[in-house]
Formats: structure tokens, C-alpha cells, sequence
């Protein structure tokens, strides 16, 4: 089993060679990035039972013993994002095929869309398994640098603009998220995360506060929390739709991962709980109200992205195990929904022309599976019974009335009137776009969608829909996920089996 | 850094300071270049900062001297990988600041787009106008045409 672990991170990094060399037989280079990513799918469902029965799977690569030697550790949580995400990147991989202009759009010459992609998945998979600051950092690189390249694919005046904020802003916050290794490394002289758990403990407050808060800020800026949020809707919807799609999904779920982490494993019960409360209470508002006042599709559902990632601040705030479990859930739930939204409005663009709502209608009755695809994770999202949105929204209330006091009683209403509001947003998108008078933005819409593209949205829906069915069961990996990570001892006790040194 | 047992020395920690200080100025302007020059300070600057977190001293090389008085090659580890991490995203932003010029014919980052629509409608003297997605009038939105002109952009407007 432990062989496994580093496989999610290696198998990707491989096809990503192998399908730089294959790239002048796109056949081949397209089987392969899907069959890397099938393995990766396999391996991380394989990690997660073993995860859930026995607990953490631990390696220790290159053979040093823990403390000494760079650990990949697939806990509960970690397993859980690996399954989720590389289920997520596989649908998408096979949408962008369907699409079939990645490859051969405008001005890209070589095909370099299967490989970036493929590199963007190892880091993604790096950052979660990482079992020490350092190599969170690297992951964090991996998949930033190869967002890099694919949010300015083509190289287009638009894109170029967009990008350009992008590209800066995430440097910056490399920057930060690096500094703050180093002051960590000052002042504690280990990066091992388990390791860290012990000594960050004896550190004085001031300084252990002030860790925290530099680590906060650089996952902030990632994960897109509300004063750091300006970068996302400017610059993700220019991008292909795919790419928008798994960056909408998974970038800024890796940024609240990480938060999860940093807060549960290495300031537990610090004080900036309070913060995280308030950031997350005016991220969802602010977000949703965002969110109100757009008339393009694709910036109206960035701008719903960082309003539900207050959701999930929320729960990590609260820090009990309910509110944890239902951050948690609520990650694996938004992960595949903001995709299949963004998947939604690709193939919307494909077949309207535009996914500007003053110039698209009616396509529920021209097109009467865009509505349905449209419409079942739309009302996902909004949290309508008996969707797995509802649950997560339901479990993170329930949490947060458990909590008591002021404060989380002020985010329980936030987080009702965002649920209300989103509900709002996807049924002024259904009415306009889906429900009037039918009217196309291109004067040769396309008949037929790709075939596969529908296929990969179908399976991505569907993936929602089992979340709401197999709720039950996730909630218990959830809530198991949350006990440990309260407990800490689980993580610490599997990555450091000789005690801490 | 050789003295073994010292803590870090100040000209390192002004060095840190300075560079950062100047980095971070240099990011707030509007030019890609200069943003480019700032990136580059910014980076160094906090790479002399993981190397100030480790212990200084000989090379960490077992027999080459007394343990106690070896320096921690964790950070200089990090650092050699940080540095290639920078100079990757260096290229990449050079690369962009390029593009942009040869597109633009400057590289300068502009607005986000709110701001410029905002900044229009001021132009125009306009008060933010209820926009329903282009509804017909009375808000029937099965009344679609004859189409609404005022509230229809310009196609180039936004991009």
C-alpha cells in the first residue's frame, strides 16, 4: 500500500514527459494523459479505503526516516481531495478533448495542453500529500506555474491582459507563503508538519500568532478569501473553458485546503479564529453580491466561486469536528460543482455562441439537455433540498448554531442570505438564458455538441448527484476525516512512529 | 557567515530589508518590466531571508571539521530550490511582458474590467442603470424583441 502514495504525484509527472514527446501524434498523447489520470483516479480511491480503515498511509521517499527524510502522507482529508480531484481533472481532460480545440486553437503551435495539464495535476496531488511545509511550497509552484502557461494559452491580447494580473499576483503570494517557510524554519528548525504540530506548540504567542497569520495570508490570496479576492473574476474567465473549469474547481480548494491543514495540524485553537470568521461571513456576501450584478455567465459563476468559498472558511473557523466535517464536505461538493457550472457555460458558449446573458435565450428550448445540464447543478449550487449543496449548507448552519454565540449566529444569517442569493443568481441565469424567447448569439450555431464534451458534463453531474445520494456514507468519511484532524494525533502518531524527536 | 556559533549578521539582514523594501515598491507600479525587476528583488530578498533561519558555519560535510561548528544545510537546500523557482517564473513573466508589448505596444497592467466599465458610465454621466440581462420591457422576458438598445454594450466595449 504505501508503494502507492507517491504514485498520483509520479504517474502524472511521467505522462506529462511522455506526452511531451508524443506530441506530434495527438492520438496517442490524448490516450495517454487519460490513462495517467485513470491510474491516478484508481490509486487515490485505493489510498482512500486504506485511509479510512487504517489510518494515515505514510512514505517516506528516498528512504530517510521522518524527521530527517521529505514524508507524502495520505490522511482521511488528503485521500478525500485526491479521489475528488482526480475524478474532477479526468472529466475535464475528456471535455477538452471533445472539444478538440485545445490542441489546434487559435495560436498555440505546439501541442503543450496535455502536458501543462498533467503537471498542473501533479502539483495539485503534490500539495495535497505533502507532509512537510517545503514540499507544500513546491506543489504549490507545480501547479501555479503550470496554471501559468495554461490561463494564457494562445497568448491572445486578452488573455495576455488577464493573465498578467494573475501570474503577478500568484507570485506574490509565492512570495509570502516562502517567507513565511523560512520564518517558520527560524524559529522551530523543522518543516516536518507533524514535527511542526509539537514545536509550534512551545513556540511564545506573539510569534506563533504572527506565523500564522503571514501562512493565512498566502492561502488567502490562493484560495481567493474575500479582501484577496479581486485577482479571480478578472482573470479566470478568459481562459479556456476547461481550464477555467478545473482552476474554478481545484486551485483554490488546494489555498483552503491548505488552510485546513496549517489550522487544524499546526495552530490549533489559535486566535485567529475570530478573523477567519469575519473574512469568510464578508467573503460569501460580498461574493454573492458580486455575483448579483453580472451579465456574463462565466464572470457571474467566478464571482459565485469566491462567494461559496466563505462557506467553507466558516466551517474551518468554527473549528469542531461539525464544523470541520462540514467544510469538508462542502470542498468535495464545490469542487465538483463550480466545475460542472464552468463546463455548462463552455458548452453554452459552444452552442449559443456567447455567454454574455443580454445576447443568449431560450436555450432550454433549443437545446433542452444544455437546460437540464444546466439547471440540476445550478440548483446544486444554491442549495435546494435535497442536494448535496443543501446538506453541506445544512451541516456548516447546524455547526454553527452548535457553536453558539454572536458571532456565528451573524455568519449563519450571511450564509442564509448567500444561499438565498445564489438562488436568486441561478434562476435570473435559467430565466434569461434558458427559459425566453430563444435567441443565439451566432448566426451558424452548432447542431450537434461533441458528444464527448456532453459526456463528460453528464458524468460530472452525475458525480454531484451521487454526492447527494451517497451523502450519508461521505459524511461519515467526512466526520471521520474531522475527528482526526482535531485530534492531531492520528497524523502525528503515523508520520513519526518513534515519538517525537 | 563563516563566523561559526554567530547569529546572523546584519549586513545580511539589511540586505534582506533592502531588497525586499525595493521589491515591493517596485510591484505597485503599472509596468510589467519594472514589476518584472521588482519579482526579482522581492525574490532574492526573501531567499537571503530562509538562508539568515539556519545556523552558519563550515560546509556540512561530515569530517571536514568539528559537528558543532558546521552550518544547517536544510535552508541552503530550499534556498537552491527556491532560486531555480523564481527564475523559472522570472522567464515566464519576462516572457508575458513581452507578449504584451508585442501586442499592445506597451506592457503596462490595465484595469479590470468593473473599473473601466465603471469608469464609462462616469464618462457618460450615467447612474448605474438596473441591468436585468436585457429583459423586454414591463421585465416580461418572453418579450425579447424588439430589442432593448439602451441597455445593450457595444460589442468591443468590453474586452
Amino acid at each position: 500500500m504505501r508503494a502507492l502514495v507517491p504514485l498520483p504525484v509520479v504517474v502524472p509527472l511521467l505522462g506529462a514527459a511522455l506526452t511531451l514527446l508524443l506530441a506530434g501524434n495527438p492520438r496517442i498523447q490524448r490516450a495517454t494523459s487519460v490513462l495517467c489520470l485513470s491510474g491516478t483516479l484508481t490509486v487515490a480511491v485505493l489510498l482512500l479505503v486504506q485511509a479510512y480503515r487504517h489510518g494515515p498511509v505514510v512514505v517516506a521517499v528516498g528512504g530517510w526516516p521522518a524527521p530527517v527524510g521529505i514524508v507524502l502522507v495520505a490522511d482521511q482529508l488528503a485521500a478525500l481531495m485526491l479521489v475528488v480531484s482526480s475524478a474532477v481533472t479526468l472529466c475535464v481532460l475528456l471535455y477538452s478533448i471533445g472539444q478538440g480545440r485545445s490542441e489546434t486553437s487559435e495560436s498555440s503551435p505546439v501541442s503543450i495542453f496535455h502536458p501543462t495539464y498533467l503537471v498542473l495535476t501533479a502539483g495539485v496531488t503534490n500539495a495535497f500529500l505533502a507532509g512537510d511545509l517545503f514540499n507544500l511550497f513546491v506543489g504549490f509552484e507545480i501547479l501555479l506555474a503550470a496554471s501559468f502557461v495554461l490561463i494564457t494559452l494562445g497568448g491572445t491580447e486578452t488573455r495576455i491582459r488577464t493573465g498578467s494580473t494573475y501570474v503577478v499576483v500568484s507570485i506574490l503570494s509565492s512570495m509570502i507563503f516562502l517567507t513565511a517557510v523560512g520564518l517558520v524554519y527560524a524559529a522551530t528548525g523543522t518543516l516536518n508538519l507533524a514535527q511542526l504540530a509539537q514545536r509550534l506548540d512551545d513556540l511564545p504567542d506573539g510569534v506563533r500568532l504572527a506565523l500564522e497569520l503571514m501562512l493565512l495570508l498566502a492561502f488567502a490570496i490562493k484560495a481567493a478569501v474575500f479582501p484577496l479576492s479581486a485577482w479571480l473574476p478578472d482573470s479566470y474567465p478568459t481562459a479556456p473553458a476547461p481550464v477555467t473549469a478545473v482552476f474554478a474547481g481545484l486551485l483554490t480548494k488546494v489555498g483552503v485546503y491548505a488552510i485546513i491543514r496549517t489550522e487544524t495540524l499546526l495552530f490549533p485553537g489559535g486566535r485567529a479564529h475570530v478573523l477567519l470568521m469575519v473574512v469568510a461571513g464578508l467573503t460569501m456576501v460580498i461574493g454573492i453580491l458580486g455575483a448579483v450584478a453580472q451579465s456574463d455567465l462565466k464572470r457571474l459563476f467566478s464571482f459565485t466561486l469566491v462567494s461559496h468559498i466563505g462557506y467553507m472558511i466558516f466551517g474551518v473557523a468554527l473549528s469542531t469536528v461539525a464544523g470541520l466535517s462540514g467544510a469538508i464536505f462542502y470542498v468535495v461538493h464545490h469542487i465538483t460543482i463550480q466545475t460542472t457550472l464552468f463546463l455548462v457555460a463552455g458548452l453554452v458558449e459552444e452552442r449559443a455562441g456567447s455567454t454574455d446573458l443580454r445576447r443568449i435565450g431560450g436555450l432550454a428550448r433549443v437545446a433542452p439537455l444544455l437546460g437540464v445540464l444546466f439547471f440540476v447543478p445550478a440548483m446544486n449550487l444554491a442549495g435546494v433540498p435535497p442536494f448535496s449543496g443543501f446538506l453541506g449548507k445544512l451541516g456548516l448552519l447546524q455547526a454553527g448554531v452548535a457553536a453558539g454565540g454572536p458571532l456565528p449566529g451573524v455568519l449563519v444569517a450571511a450564509g442564509t442570505l448567500t444561499s438565498l442569493l445564489t438562488l436568486y443568481v441561478a434562476s435570473r441565469v435559467w430565466n434569461i438564458a434558458f427559459w425566453r424567447a430563444p435567441r443565439l448569439a451566432t448566426s451558424e450555431p452548432v447542431v450537434q455538441l461533441p458528444r464527448l464534451m456532453v459526456g463528460a458534463t453528464v458524468a460530472l453531474v452525475a458525480i454531484g448527484l451521487a454526492l447527494t445520494v451517497l451523502a450519508g456514507p461521505l459524511f461519515d468519511v467526512t466526520a471521520d476525516a474531522a475527528e482526526d484532524l482535531r485530534l492531531r494525533t492520528p497524523y502525528v502518531r503515523a508520520v513519526l512512529p518513534g515519538g517525537v524527536p | 557567515m563563516t563566523r561559526s556559533g554567530a547569529g546572523p549578521t546584519l549586513v545580511l539582514v539589511l540586505a534582506v530589508a533592502v531588497l525586499v523594501g525595493c521589491g515591493v515598491i517596485l510591484l505597485l507600479e503599472r509596468s510589467l518590466t519594472r514589476i518584472l525587476l521588482g519579482v526579482i528583488m522581492l525574490g532574492n530578498g526573501v531567499n537571503l531571508l530562509i538562508l539568515l533561519g539556519g545556523r552558519s558555519g563550515g560546509a556540512p560535510i561530515v569530517g571536514t571539521g568539528p559537528v558543532e561548528r558546521m552550518s544547517d544545510p536544510l535552508p541552503q537546500a530550499m534556498v537552491l530550490t527556491s532560486i531555480v523557482i523564481t527564475f523559472g517564473f522570472t522567464a515566464f513573466l519576462l516572457a508575458v511582458a513581452y507578449r504584451s508589448w508585442y501586442l499592445s505596444g506597451d506592457d503596462e497592467v490595465p484595469d479590470d474590467l468593473e473599473d473601466r466599465q465603471i469608469i464609462r458610465r462616469a464618462g457618460r454621466n450615467e447612474v448605474g442603470a438596473l441591468d436585468r440581462g436585457g429583459e423586454g420591457p414591463n421585465g416580461d422576458p418572453e418579450q425579447v424583441d424588439p430589442e432593448p438598445a439602451r441597455r445593450r454594450l457595444r460589442r468591443g466595449d468590453e474586452s
